[in-house]
């Protein structure tokens, strides 16, 4: 059985300028262990299917199963890490990191210890005690992941936490979480607009499009790790899921196009200076 | 530093080349020399630090009440629909009232005593209190509530742990603003009635037609006020705002 199944979920928006699809009866598994990425265009429903998938969110129809269980609430066994982090600034990485364990009812000298074992994981063990605004953007990613991991969930669930940091950083971010995965066996959903990214971390690569959101394809990486972001067959997979990708954007943009086509020959035949197509 | 204490000096030299020129009475135009002197017989006669240690009393019960007060009501508005729509409008409305404006009020249901007083000072500090606080829940930033949720936080965990914490700058500056507003009601408030405290001491300054005494207790009141501003709200601001990762110098 898979670890996650998400089955025919729909949401909708109606926000200040009109009602938008972000998912459209989309269907997704992931298995036990796996590292699924998800990867799409700006605006797609990437983020709206991690929420449903985490609980923060409901679907208008359809549902999230976690071992065949339905998912209506947020969990500790399905740990986030959004995309700014979203760590308290009033508190020091190792505060932070025993956030949840504090709210899971641990006390204080456990919940010390595996913080500190957690930031030891991250490589963060000097900076235990620095509040927020003394760490770099992507020491506070890794905070993150330390918060996220500490509670030994089950999913991992990660919408772009890699998205604000530059390339240096990134690069060796993606072998830490590659590593951590290997050593913990965590199931992953890992959300991306960048496909080099998603080729390099992922044992699958579901591409989404947009208008409405849904699957559109999935691809497999059955490349060996540990993976470099600049390999060649790296690069390789990337460039056909950017082809792939390109494609689906041609296809909005026609829609669009069609749209306004129809929008100017209804102006020929009706404009304010004719009538039925003869000027006046 | 420096400067200000030369122009500090340079004030006071200026005060007593004033009063030398004799252009007002002594009695109405003291020099700082004779306002330091009924500044020392009055702390020597202990009459101004009695009527400091009853103000300082009846500020520091009426400011503790509305502070917690005004936190309370403050979340509780920030987080509960209803309620702000119907109380929230009224908070607003009341803000713009001077605190004076409800010494009538208190005499009527009081009487001419404490409570009266101790009524003014909370109204008067209660509504910025509340309206900062307020403020300060509705601006956390609705991600540390998302992931508070992911992490299974309680209910009163939410509050204790995260909102009240993630508010703090905008507390404090609710705990500033009401301790001003409260200060000046005291004041106001001691000025109107027998009350013992420094606003009637100041008072019978005036009756007494002794200019010194009057300017020796605003003195007083400036330190008490400037220390409080100072050395607790602005300490204590200045350790959030760093803390928080807010201070930009
Ligand atoms: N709270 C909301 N209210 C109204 N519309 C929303 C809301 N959240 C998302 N949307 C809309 O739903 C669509 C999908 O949003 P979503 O955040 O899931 O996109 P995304 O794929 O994560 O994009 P990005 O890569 O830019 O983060 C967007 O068109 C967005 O405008
Ligand atoms: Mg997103």
């Amino acid at each position: 059985m898979a670890k996650l199944s998400v089955r025919a979920v729909s949401k909708k928006f109606y926000g200040s300028s009109g009602e938008v699809q972000a998912l459209l009866d989309v269907w997704l598994d992931v298995e036990d262990g796996e590292f699924l990425v998800l990867v799409g265009p700006s605006g797609c429903g990437k983020s709206t299917l991690l929420n449903v998938v985490a609980g923060l969110d409901l679907p208008d129809t359809g549902e999230v199963l976690e071992d065949g269980r339905p998912v209506s609430r947020p969990g500790r066994d399905r740990s986030v890490v959004f995309q700014e982090g979203a760590l308290f600034p009033w508190l020091t990485a190792q505060k932070n990191v025993e956030f949840p364990l504090k709210q899971m009812g641990l006390r204080a000298r456990e919940r010390a210890e595996r913080a500190r074992y957690y930031l030891h994981l991250v490589h963060l063990s000097r900076f235990r005690d620095s509040y927020l605004h003394e760490l770099s953007g992507g020491m506070r990613q890794r905070v993150a992941i330390a918060r996220a991991l500490a509670v030994d969930p089950e999913v991992l669930l990660m919408d772009e936490p890699f998205a604000a940091l530059d390339a240096q950083t990134r690069e060796d971010l993606y072998e830490q979480l590659a590593e951590l995965w290997q050593r913990t066996g965590k199931t992953i959903m890992f959300v991306t607009h960048n496909v080099r990214e998603a080729v390099c971390l992922g044992d699958r690569v579901v591409l989404f499009s947009a208008r409405p959101g849904r699957v559109r394809a999935a691809f497999d990486v059955s490349l060996a790790r540990p993976r470099f972001i600049d390999d060649v067959d790296v690069a390789r997979l990337a460039r056909q899921i950017s082809l792939a990708m390109k494609e689906d954007r041609r296809r909005i943009r026609e829609e669009e196009y069609d749209v306004d086509w129809h929008a100017a020959a209804g102006a020929l035949l009706h404009g304010v200076d004719r009538v039925l197509g003869d000027p006046l | 530093m420096l400067r200000r204490a030369l122009f500090f000096m340079a004030l006071i030299a200026f005060w007593e080349i004033l009063c030398r020129l004799g252009i007002w009475e002594p009695t109405l135009f003291p020099s700082p020399w004779r306002v330091a002197q009924t500044l020392w017989r009055t702390l020597a006669d202990r009459s101004l630090l009695l009527a400091t240690g009853v103000s300082l009393r009846r500020i520091l019960v009426g400011y503790l009440l509305a502070q917690t007060l005004g936190v309370v009501l403050g979340v509780l508005l920030a987080r509960l629909r209803w309620l702000e729509e119907t109380v929230g409008s009224l908070v607003l409305g009341l803000q713009t009232l001077p605190s004076v404006c409800w010494l009538p009020l208190a005499l009527l249901w009081f009487g001419l005593n404490d409570r009266a007083i101790l009524f003014v000072v909370v109204m008067g500090a209660l509504l910025a209190v509340t309206v900062s606080v307020h403020d300060g829940v509705k601006n956390v930033p609705p991600v540390y509530l998302r992931a508070a949720r992911t992490m299974g936080t309680g209910p009163v965990a939410l509050y204790t742990e995260v909102l009240l914490p993630a508010s703090l700058p905008a507390i404090l500056t609710g705990a500033k603003l009401g301790w001003s507003f409260a200060w000046r009601s005291l004041m106001a408030g001691e000025l109107l009635f027998v009350s013992l405290g420094l606003g009637h001491m100041l008072m019978m300054g005036r009756e007494l037609a002794d200019m010194s005494q009057v300017v020796a207790v605003m003195l007083v009141i400036i330190l008490l006020g400037l220390l409080a501003d100072r050395a607790i709200f602005g300490v204590l601001a200045a350790r959030v705002r760093e803390r928080w990762g807010l201070a930009h110098p």
